[in-house]
């Protein structure tokens, strides 16, 4: 009881989501909404039209791109998927 | 080898990227009739949202280009020598070719009435014409949009976002009749009505009128009536386009006829996209996509075969995911709502950008299935066979329209995709959405696991 408690109210120390964000390039249609609402600049329509996964170092696992994407391409990918 | 492609969209660009993979050697020559790189047309609709700006749906960098040496060039085609493998430039030059790929596209149709040549009669069809859009699409004015099918929805949404007082006319009492059954109408119409927009069913234009200065002062109706209005968005449809090969021995129907390599009659001369016309194996005719998808996918088989790797185009089911006004909206594979509206099928003189002639026709034994729990529904169409020639063992989903919640989008791909025998499904046809979803959840995990 007491531990989830703890886990409700502290701060994330960890990154966002332990995951990588991946494309399904079929439903891609390049319009770079995802690059542009990435808060680190990563050309994210680059690797979703491809259907890769976002493996940039910078990336902060913020799921901005996946929340913005009209089209349902982008999705997370746990490390383990990816 | 010298490579010529004519169209700098979405098939252009995937055909010449595929020819560099597999030609390091060869010449590549793109011919582009609109000043700018390669954009996303789809994305259109988000300029004019706001959500992003003009120069974000630019797809591809200068240095793209330069990195797989794809020699641009800006100006449009006008006639093709397939004898002399020439194709003549309207400003005089003339381009040669080994292997021609025609993939011009398609482009909005006008607004067929008197005064579209109006300021203020404006087109979600190419970048340009969208710049212009927003400089004239100001707040508080008023506009009529006209139009079924995606495009115009989009329109209609990122003109009420823009401000604009948006108005909709509709030919019928239903939102994009071909495609949505009345319930889905009316669900997306709600989503509508919220965001501030007009919808004016029954409702048809005769005349667009202009004042002094040439701009759009109203619309006259078909019943006499006048409606005020500053901007006339027109979004009817698209229509292929194929100047460059008339007068060539090039065969059309309703765009360029392709065999399964994406070649035409003419040998060495090829098309993909909006332009192209291919076979399609579940209806067995040669129909229209108007898909980024499909473009892609006729792009790179295209190329494929332009460069000697003799490679069949399998049409895959035609998919379409949107987002309008907030409702998440998936279509796959034939899905009018009715075959009864054979006559409405008819009707489509034009196919509108994002659909796909396919899901007009209609399966044998067809048969639908509706489920909506509040504002998320389903919509099966079933046809009969398996596929396997046994007609009437085995029923297959041929078609879907998800609204609202989209966690069945992907397993119903799976399930249409490989004509998966829907049988189990049977018993749960008349079931909640709820139900039948899980249904449709395990048979597509069983596909997975043992394809």
């Amino acid at each position: 009881m007491f531990k989830r408690l703890k886990k409700e109210t502290s701060p994330p120390t960890e990154p966002i989501h332990l995951g990588l964000v991946a494309a399904d390039a079929t439903r891609c249609i390049q319009c770079g909404l995802c690059g542009y609402n990435c808060p680190v600049g990563i050309p994210v329509r680059d690797y979703a039209r491809q259907g890769l996964t976002v493996d940039d170092p910078t990336c902060i696992t913020c799921g901005n791109c996946i929340q913005v994407c009209p089209r349902g391409t982008l999705r997370w990918e746990t490390k383990h998927d990816a | 080898m010298n490579y010529l492609i004519i169209g700098n969209g979405a098939a252009g660009i995937t055909a010449a990227e595929t020819i560099r993979q597999h030609d390091p050697r060869g010449q590549i020559t793109i011919l582009s009739a609109e000043p700018s790189l390669m954009y996303s047309r789809p994305g259109l609709a988000y300029v004019i949202s706001g959500e992003i700006p003009p120069q974000q749906v630019i797809a591809r960098t200068r240095e793209w280009y330069a990195d797989l040496r794809l020699e641009l060039v800006y100006g449009r085609a006008q006639s093709l020598d397939v004898y002399n493998r020439l194709v003549m430039l309207a400003d005089g030059r003339v381009l040669p070719y080994h292997k021609l790929l025609i993939a011009t596209g398609a482009r909005a149709v006008p607004a067929p009435y008197p005064g579209n040549d109006l300021d203020g009669v404006v087109y979600l069809d190419t970048l340009e014409g969208t710049k212009e859009l927003l400089k004239k699409a100001r707040r508080g004015q008023r506009g009529v949009v006209i139009g079924g099918g995606i495009t115009a929805l989009e329109m209609v949404e990122g003109l009420t976002q823009r401000g604009v007082n948006t108005h909709y006319f509709l030919r019928r009492d239903r939102l994009w009749s071909q495609v949505f059954n009345e319930a889905e109408s009316r669900l997306l119409a709600e989503k509508m009505h919220h965001h501030g927009v007009h919808i004016h069913t029954n409702t048809e234009a005769a005349e667009i009128l202009g004042n002094w200065r040439h701009n759009v002062r109203a619309v006259r109706l078909q019943n006499g009536k006048e409606f005020k209005c500053n901007l006339f968005g027109v979004a009817i449809g698209v229509k292929p386009q194929l100047e460059l090969v008339k007068n060539t021995p090039i065969q059309t129907d309703r765009a360029i006829l392709v065999n399964e390599q994406m070649q035409s009659n003419v040998p060495d001369v090829y098309a993909a996209g909006d332009c192209a016309q291919v076979y399609d194996r579940w209806s067995g005719q040669h129909l229209l996509d108007v898909l980024w998808p499909s473009a892609i996918a006729e792009g790179r088989t295209a190329a494929l075969n332009m460069v000697g790797q003799t490679t069949p185009y399998v049409k895959g089911i035609p998919f379409n995911a949107c987002l309008l006004f907030g409702l998440h909206i998936t279509i796959i594979g034939q899905i009018s709502p009715d075959p009864k509206a054979k006559d409405d099928f008819a009707e489509i003189q034009h196919l509108s950008r994002g659909s796909s002639e396919v899901w007009f026709t209609f399966p044998r034994h067809y048969q639908s299935a509706w489920a909506k729990s509040g504002p998320h529904t389903l919509r099966l169409a079933l046809g009969g066979g398996n596929g396997n020639g046994r007609e009437g063992h085995g029923r297959t989903i041929v078609g879907a329209l998800i609204m609202g919640e989209q966690t069945l989008a992907d397993p119903l791909r799976t399930l249409i995709e490989n004509q998966v025998d829907a049988s189990p499904l049977l018993p749960y046809l008349q079931s909640d959405r709820e139900t039948l979803g899980r249904e449709i959840k395990n048979l597509s995990l069983s596909v997975i696991r043992n394809p």
